[in-house]
């Protein structure tokens, strides 16, 4: 790197920037401790501390804006000082934490206002919001943190409130296995990023976002790949990409609120902000954006695909979010001023997404939690203000012209016909038909929803419009959905750079801009003509028989069923193994030797009638594993 | 302040508490609980004046008392203190009030008196003291064989299931180990010129073959104490059969003299030895990572899992001792304490779970936390220590033990972080099959499962909570009083810290 990066500290109003994260979490704090005694006033509580953070946010967006270089540091007090391993508990606020700051608080207000609507009859709302404060406080943590360590904090405090949110109805087995299955397959992600963290101590000497960045011209290509790949792990895992994805669909058994939050605008997201954070590594290494890159491909299309064969209104938009998160991948893959892109369409996901989750969770309000669309249809008449904002959604998502995804996706799909030779070709063309089945798998959503026949039986289900607190943020999310990428593409990318590159101006796509726009366009208008035609007339009520690439997507591209295979029966297995061998094998070769030291009669007995092929073979075992493992750590010491 | 006698108080106090309990008559079990408790306070008290008298940056070893004891061997009750031995006593002086309060039901039920169950809680108090306290050789090996004493008849006398077995089967382990420190004393005393005495011991050289053999003597009792694979197996058969309150002690505090005899005595006065052993060392530790974790995944019975889980942190805290950099040596030391907060709290919680439903086995629960919320809280919490969740104080230990371990050896701190997940899975898995699904019927029938916590207990867990939230945050006053003295045991094993790789190039970017 030419210019070495330094952050300068915050003084005045902008010095007291970890309010941000304080007041979420004394608000959390307190109505967790006060458990049924805060039931009357917790969701206010709730709401108006994320409004008091947008309001901060604002000011302090302002301030940065006349900041000369417009970053501001300030640790808070030693978190770790031990020989040269030095973290501070610090925070730096820059035009990147800025933005998603406004996102967590601007749509997080909006969804708490929700919430208190949609969680009004539950009896445990106050534990809800507690937990909703907890989340806010750890996400700001995360991307207002200035070294990996904080962000890590943040990291894993997200994951906790994710755990808490999507068990929150922890009596049913199937949300305490989700909320399980969500946290394990993050760990995995994030033991990668920690092991990226020691990589950082291990060859720049600190965990601070400043010295790494600045460092990383000096490592070899090698400690660079392998540091991106395991930050890429970690982002994975968190954003539900490949080869992590499994865990969030599942996590839509969580109440509504905390799918359109957690697992759509914000916490999910959280993998792009670290590879956009890191732009520093990950733009140093070209096999890295490559590896990047084909995940966000591959993750998007497989997103589309099981998206389009899924029956649950949540789960639809679950795989969609996964399919969308794989186009921000795809943008911070490429590098260059597609970071930039990937950050707008992620600022703009969160307004749509978060507004088609509301209004999938008003839909179910009106429907007694009824999560099939084989079951909705007609709706639109029932629920006219359901089914306006919804709409603006969806356009805004297929990149309808004029709608927000329109500006945010087009300018990703154009970047990727941007890169050398025959990729070009192949992210592009991945990108585009991406882009036409999203229209395809929304438009059957929205037809089959609102449109065509009913298929609800009025005794069951009495649709009805929701009350005003929660078509209120509806409304404006919608308006957001409509108008924010838009608004937003151009003031954004200049906002954001620096921290992130700014784009290069000698690029060309290996098709002309007009060309690719209107490809698009007319794989986005086939896709929404095929689903109309197929669905308008609704649907049959059960599960028919289908082909195998259909029946593949039905059960999420097999991945559950890989894991269980390959991780889960294998794991389960060796645990009872060792169980028994743990008993039988070193117990019982301590206790058999102490018979046989004491020369014990009924032990030795029965000591020499069988058990002592099998105390020499775990013996034996236990020998074996012990030399491997001295083996490994030989190892570690020669490299 | 430096003059006052604070170790020989501080360790006989809790002796004469004792002594003053075991006389209490019978008939009045509340006088010898209310007794007990304010004893420990006591005790607890003082000792944080010590924290205050001890001076971080000073020397070494603080607070030095001696006085001459057997002068034919030249043992001496010398007590003294480093910053690792400090920590620990406040780890002991804080568990101890804590587990008297929670263990206030505990004999009730026993048909033993339940006097002596609080003098055997301050005698074990007395020993756990002296043998941290200790600065002379034998005085450390008589407190360490001692100790067994009370715990024997903690668990004998007042344990459950299979206490017998558990008892006998924790004595003879500690018994075997005991006897060949003893021979590494003897051996220790003939080549080291006829003294105990920790500071002339370490400056004194042994030839290798002697160094080697006489660490080897040390290592064992250690290693079974501590436990580390494979001499492991007493403790989920004790663990499981204690009481919940004198499980607390034993995995919290008992167990740490293992590490703690490490790192004061195997390190300093065999350093080439302890190179030579160092990656037998981590391989152990590194197997018993990996392997009590899935052991823990695979158990039935809650205290038993809760051992196990022990077993596995173990792991990390001799990965740490055995790196030799200061990172992974002060992340083990923290460990230790940490894990003494985080596992005594889950054994004490698990202890008041199991009370209620009169069985550990986790297949008699399910659906709990709809009937005990908050105690269903107060486990998850528990958990999450246990777990090393980020913001909780086993995180800063482990991450230490971690990045420093990854500075020296890669292979060794990535295997190590995959005991991460595994921590996750059976802390989760346990929280899932406990107190989440569908309620089992069978815990409608007792009427104790519908008792949420009381004012006692809560008592009990709250500063524990607060204390591993604090040091989550902010462990910097634990920290600072722990590394002078793993920089010196470090520097004892002529080990240093290697400067980051690319190093030069960032002091140039800096500039």
């Amino acid at each position: 790197m030419e210019q070495t990066i330094e952050y300068a500290h915050a003084t005045g109003v902008l010095g007291s920037v970890w309010l941000l994260i304080a007041i979420p979490l004394v608000s959390s704090a307190v109505i967790l401790l006060l458990g049924r005694r805060s039931a009357k006033f917790a969701h206010w509580l709730g709401t108006a501390a994320i409004g008091a953070g947008f309001v901060l946010t604002l000011i302090y967006f302002f301030l940065l804006r006349d900041q000369p270089n417009r970053a501001v540091e300030r640790n808070l007090w030693e978190f770790i000082s031990v020989g040269s391993l030095k973290v501070d508990i610090g925070l730096l606020f820059d035009p990147l934490s800025a933005v998603f700051c406004l996102l967590i608080t601007g749509v997080g207000f909006l969804i708490h206002l929700y919430a208190v609507g949609y969680m009004a009859h539950d009896e445990r709302r106050h534990t809800f919001f507690g937990y909703f404060n907890l989340f806010a406080a750890a996400m700001l943590l995360l991307v207002l943190g200035n070294n990996y360590v904080m962000l890590y904090l943040g990291w894993e405090g997200v994951g906790l409130a994710s755990y808490l949110l999507i068990s929150f109805w922890y009596t049913r087995p199937s949300a305490a296995t989700a909320g399980k299955k969500a946290f394990l397959m993050n760990r995995v992600g994030d033991a990668g990023l920690v092991i990226a963290i020691f990589m950082m101590f291990a060859y720049l000497g600190s965990t601070n976002y400043a010295d790494v960045f600045n460092g990383v011209g000096s490592l070899s290509f090698t400690v660079v790949l392998m540091m991106g790949l395991l930050l890429l792990l970690g982002a994975t895992g968190k954003s539900g990409q490949f080869p992590l994805q499994a865990w969030l669909p599942d996590a839509m058994e969580g109440p509504t609120p905390v799918s359109a939050l957690i697992h759509a605008a914000t916490m999910v997201t959280a993998g792009v902000y670290l590879i956009a954070r890191s732009n520093a590594i990950f733009s140093a290494n070209e096999v890295l954006q490559t590896v990047v890159v084909s995940v966000g491909a591959l993750t998007l299309l497989i997103g589309c695909i099981i998206g389009a064969a899924k029956d649950d209104i949540k789960r639809v938009l679950a795989w969609s979010t996964v399919s969308q998160i794989g186009y921000m991948f795809l943008g911070v893959g490429l590098g260059g001023g597609a970071y930039a892109l990937a950050i707008i369409h992620l600022l703009a996901h969160g307004f749509f997404k978060a507004n088609m989750f509301l209004g999938a969770g008003s839909v179910m309000h009106g429907m007694k939690d009824q999560v099939d669309i084989r079951r909705f249809g007609g709706l639109w008449k029932l629920m006219p203000w359901t089914f306006a904002t919804f709409t603006a959604g969806w356009l805004a998502i297929v990149g309808f012209p004029g709608f927000s995804g329109f500006f945010t996706k087009e300018p990703i799909i154009v970047a990727a016909f941007e890169r050398e030779g025959w990729t070009a070709w192949l992210y592009g063309w991945a990108a585009l038909l991406g882009a036409g089945l999203t229209a395809f798998y929304m438009t059957r959503l929205w037809v089959l929803t609102f449109l065509g026949p009913k298929r609800w039986t009025e005794d069951i289900e009495h649709p009805h419009e929701s009350p005003p607190i929660m078509v209120g943020p509806l409304v404006l999310l919608a308006i957001g959905s409509a108008i924010a990428g838009g608004l937003m593409a151009s003031p954004v990318a200049k906002w954001l750079e620096p921290p992130l590159p700014a784009e290069a101006h000698d690029l060309h796509p290996v098709m002309s801009h007009g060309v690719i726009t209107t490809l698009s366009l007319v794989l986005t208008f086939a896709g929404i003509g095929l689903a109309y035609l197929l669905f308008r007339r609704g649907t049959a009520l059960v599960e028919q028989p289908a082909g195998v690439v259909v029946t593949a997507a039905r059960r999420n591209l097999y991945a559950d069923a890989f894991n269980e295979i390959v991780f889960e029966k294998p794991g389960i297995f060796l645990t009872r193994a060792l169980v028994f061998f743990d008993n039988r094998g070193i117990d019982g070769a301590v206790n058999g030797l102490a018979a046989a030291v004491g020369g014990g009669s009924g032990r030795l007995r029965r000591l020499q009638t069988g058990f002592v092929r099998s105390y020499a073979m775990s013996m034996m075992a236990g020998a074996l594993l012990v030399v491997a493992a001295f083996v490994a750590v030989q190892m570690g010491w020669l490299s | 302040m430096q003059d006052f006698p604070y170790l020989t108080v501080l360790t006989g106090l809790p002796l004469l508490g004792a002594l003053v309990v075991w006389c209490l008559p019978k008939a009045r079990p509340e006088l010898a609980k209310i007794v007990a408790l304010a004893w420990s306070l006591v005790v607890f008290v003082l000792s944080v004046v010590m924290w205050i008298a001890f001076n971080p940056g000073g020397d070494r070893l603080q607070l030095r008392e001696s006085y001459q004891w057997i002068p034919t061997w030249d043992a001496r009750f010398t007590f003294a203190v480093d910053g690792i031995a400090l920590v620990m006593l406040l780890m002991v002086t804080v568990l101890v009030p804590i587990v008297i309060l929670a263990s206030w039901h505990d004999a009730d039920k026993s048909r033993r008196s339940i006097p002596t169950y609080f003098a055997l809680l301050l005698l074990l108090e007395f020993t756990m003291i002296g043998v941290f306290a200790a600065a002379d050789i034998f005085l450390f090996y008589v407190f360490f064989e001692v100790m067994l004493v009370p715990m024997y008849f903690l668990i004998g006398s007042f344990g459950g299931h299979q206490r017998q077995y558990a008892a006998v089967k924790f004595f003879l382990y500690s018994l075997v180990g005991g006897l060949f420190m003893l021979a590494a004393v003897i051996g220790l005393w003939v080549v080291g010129g006829h003294t105990f005495d920790w500071v002339a011991l370490t400056n004194s050289d042994f030839a290798t073959n002697t160094g080697r053999w006489l660490f080897l003597g040390f290592f064992v009792a250690f290693a079974i104490k501590a436990p580390f694979f494979p001499f492991h197996t007493w403790l989920p058969d004790a663990g499981g059969a204690a009481p919940a309150g004198a499980a607390a002690l034993l995995v919290g505090v008992l167990d740490k003299v293992g590490t703690f005899g490490i790192l004061r005595y195997c390190l300093p006065l065999f350093p080439e030895a302890s190179r030579w052993f160092a990656p037998w060392a981590i391989a152990l530790a590194l197997i018993g990572i990996i392997y009590a974790a899935l052991l823990a995944i695979g158990q039935n019975d809650l205290k038993r899992l809760v051992s196990y889980t022990s077993i596995a942190h173990f792991g990390f805290i001799g990965v740490g001792i055995f790196a030799f950099t200061t990172q992974a040596g002060t992340g083990a030391v923290l460990y230790m304490l940490n894990h003494g907060l985080a596992t005594g709290l889950l054994f004490l919680v698990v202890g008041m779970l199991v009370a209620r439903r009169n069985s550990a086995n986790i297949r008699d629960f399910g659906g709990a936390g709809k009937l005990v919320p908050v105690l269903a809280g107060v486990l998850f919490f528990a958990g999450l220590a246990s777990l090393a969740l980020p913001g909780t104080a086993p995180f800063v230990s482990e991450f230490l033990v971690l990045i420093g371990t990854f500075t020296v050896n890669k292979p060794v701190a990535v295997i190590a972080t995959v005991g991460i997940i595994l921590a996750a899975a059976y802390v989760l898995w346990m929280i899932q099959r406990t107190m989440q699904g569908n309620l089992n019927p069978t815990l409608v029938d007792e009427p104790a499962m519908r008792r949420d916590l009381n004012l006692r207990e809560k008592l009990v867990v709250a500063p524990l909570i607060l204390l591993i939230l604090f040091l989550g945050f902010y462990p910097k006053p634990v920290t600072d009083v722990i590394n002078p003295a793993v920089q010196a045991t470090v520097q004892d094993v002529g080990k240093s810290d290697p400067a980051p790789i690319s190093g030069t190039t960032t002091e140039a970017a800096v500039k």
